[in-house]
């Protein structure tokens, strides 16, 4: 955070806000394209200035780190991207925070999707993230994408038993017998670890329902932060640990890059988004103290 | 007739599924109907589809009052629909995967879904400041305490918690901020989320042994 650009944003923005706040000592209401005003400005300035904060690992997260970075070379890994490009946003750098870490383990990785939006972004994830920065991994061997299967919890159902029965082929049509990878494993209770990462149904409370409990299978969901709350009763016997939302995947991504230095130069897009996100907080919160401060000046009036 | 046959099939559907649960040489007949409803599924793409067509062509044919979005919405059906079926422009061929790099329709993807959604997706944070400064209003004493909640986790979910309480020594840590956050969320959430849970697990229960007993009938379209 430098300049002096950051500066005289910070201050007009928290300038404006003190303005406000005088202005509701009068017990006015703030006209609601005033507020949208300000979190445009906020976040605006954040993105613009690049504004990142140093994140500390919460133990919820370090515990989910800890478990893929204890595992042995060549665990089986498996992320299933159970969510669609308005989500994409919050929990993708999640998905491709548990690549990077798991390929760097060299854990052998099955990449799968209930949701037909999923398998787009999971190409994403293997063009932008497996090619580029291990080019050394070879498909079949060490990654595979199995891609869509519709049927949501029905899919569950039966990859917990038998994989093949659901998936016959992966995603470019390769008969699964012939994929090294699946030399070993029958069902998903084959897995050393599974990440559903979402935020809707079919999602992470279906994969901890029909696959992580009955199949004894640790599981660590990353999930949208609005749907985060649901999962915590799950916590800590069904799940190892969860990331919510952009604050959980900005935790992952500051650990990874400092057990890592490979990764300092890698975008970590959930780190760049906590400084909106932090200074939109900001803005709200002290909404919300203007709101307050409103409503008890109004009443104080209405008592007199 | 056109009541016995849908729940016969409800009835025999669930206790099979049940039994496959409790019986193991029964699991592989519920890994069967789950396949079942994989193609049942397929038939509900297309109805799916057709059903889109149908009514948008509706409002076209009969220049129904913004009948413009649903021309916009019959080609981006049709044209969406003809790249991904013949996998138009995919690198791999007909028989790669849909999604390939460089494909007609992960292109389409990429340039209008993602970032149209993403849009559609981040207006919320606008409506959410609005609704915060309206609602988060200490009015009584349950309005206090969710206000204060909200509050905390606000703050305990960006790195301002940690500035601001960071100074607390470490056997009161629990008073910092994230930790306060955590602690709403790990136990007066969970307690109340669980608790929700096990209600929900037993009122399934009961509504599905209604379903499979016929002793609910409502999904028929009536309740006689």
């Amino acid at each position: 955070m430098s300049g002096i650009g950051v500066y005289i944003s910070l201050f007009l923005i928290f300038g404006g806000l003190v303005t406000i706040l005088v202005y509701s000592i009068k017990g006015r209401d703030v006209d609601r394209r005033i507020i949208f005003a300000f979190v445009f400005f906020a976040t605006a300035t954040a993105i613009y200035y690049n504004i990142e904060f140093k994140e500390t690992p919460t133990t919820i997260v370090k515990n989910v780190f800890d478990r893929l970075e204890s595992l042995p070379e060549g665990s089986k890994v498996l992320i299933s991207f159970d969510f669609d490009p308005a989500m994409k946003p919050e929990v993708f750098p999640m998905a491709n925070a548990f690549v990077r870490h798991s390929l760097v383990k060299k854990h052998k990785l099955y990449l799968m999707s209930l949701w037909p939006q999923g398998q787009a972004l999971m190409t994403e994830t293997i063009e932008d993230v497996i090619k580029v920065e291990f080019p050394e991994v070879v498909y079949g061997e060490d990654y595979v994408m199995l891609g869509y299967k519709a049927g949501n919890e029905g899919v569950l159902n039966v990859i917990i038993t038998n994989f093949r029965k659901m998936y016959p082929s992966d995603a470019h049509n390769t008969n699964i017998d012939s994929i090294p990878l699946f030399d070993d494993v029958k069902s998903a209770a084959d897995m050393d670890i599974i990440f559903p990462i979402g935020g809707g149904k079919p999602g992470p409370k279906e994969w901890i329902l029909f696959v992580g409990d009955p199949g004894q299978v640790p599981m660590a969901p990353g999930l949208a932060a609005v749907v985060a709350p649901l999962i915590y009763p799950y916590y800590p016997r069904q799940v190892i640990g969860l990331l919510g939302g952009v604050k959980g995947a900005a935790e992952y991504e500051s650990v990874l890059r400092s057990k890592y230095p490979r990764f300092q130069d890698v975008p970590a897009p959930a780190l760049s988004m906590m400084g909106p996100q932090t200074l939109a907080h900001i803005v709200i919160l002290s909404f919300i103290v203007i709101g307050n401060i409103t409503f008890f000046m109004k009443r104080k009036k209405a008592n007199a | 007739m056109k009541r016995t046959v849908p729940l016969l099939i409800t009835g025999i559907v669930g206790t099979v599924l049940i039994v496959s649960v409790l019986i193991p040489p029964a699991q592989s007949l519920g890994e069967d109907f789950s396949l079942f409803f994989d193609i049942i599924a397929v038939f509900a793409f297309f109805l799916g589809g057709g059903n889109l067509f149908r009514i948008h062509l509706k409002k076209v044919f009969h220049r129904k009052e913004d009948y413009g979005f649903s021309i916009v919405t019959l080609v981006g059906f049709l044209v969406t629909l003809t790249i991904g079926l013949f996998k138009i422009g995919n690198p791999e061929g007909i028989s790669g995967s849909i999604t390939a790099a460089g494909s007609g329709l992960q292109t389409i993807f990429v340039s209008i879904i993602t970032p149209l959604s993403s849009t559609m997706y981040a207006l919320l944070a606008f409506y959410v400041a609005s609704a915060s400064y309206r609602a988060f209003r200490a009015k009584n004493r349950e309005a206090t305490i969710l206000l204060v909640s909200a509050f905390v986790i606000l703050l305990g979910r960006t790195p301002l918690g940690m500035m601001l309480t960071g100074w607390i020594p470490e056997q009161f840590s629990i008073f910092q901020i994230p930790n306060l956050a955590v602690w709403i969320m790990n136990s007066a959430n969970l307690a109340g989320q669980r608790s929700i849970l096990i209600g929900v697990g037993l009122g399934v229960v009961a509504m599905s042994l209604r379903l499979i007993l016929g002793m609910d009938r409502t999904y028929l379209g009536s309740d006689k």
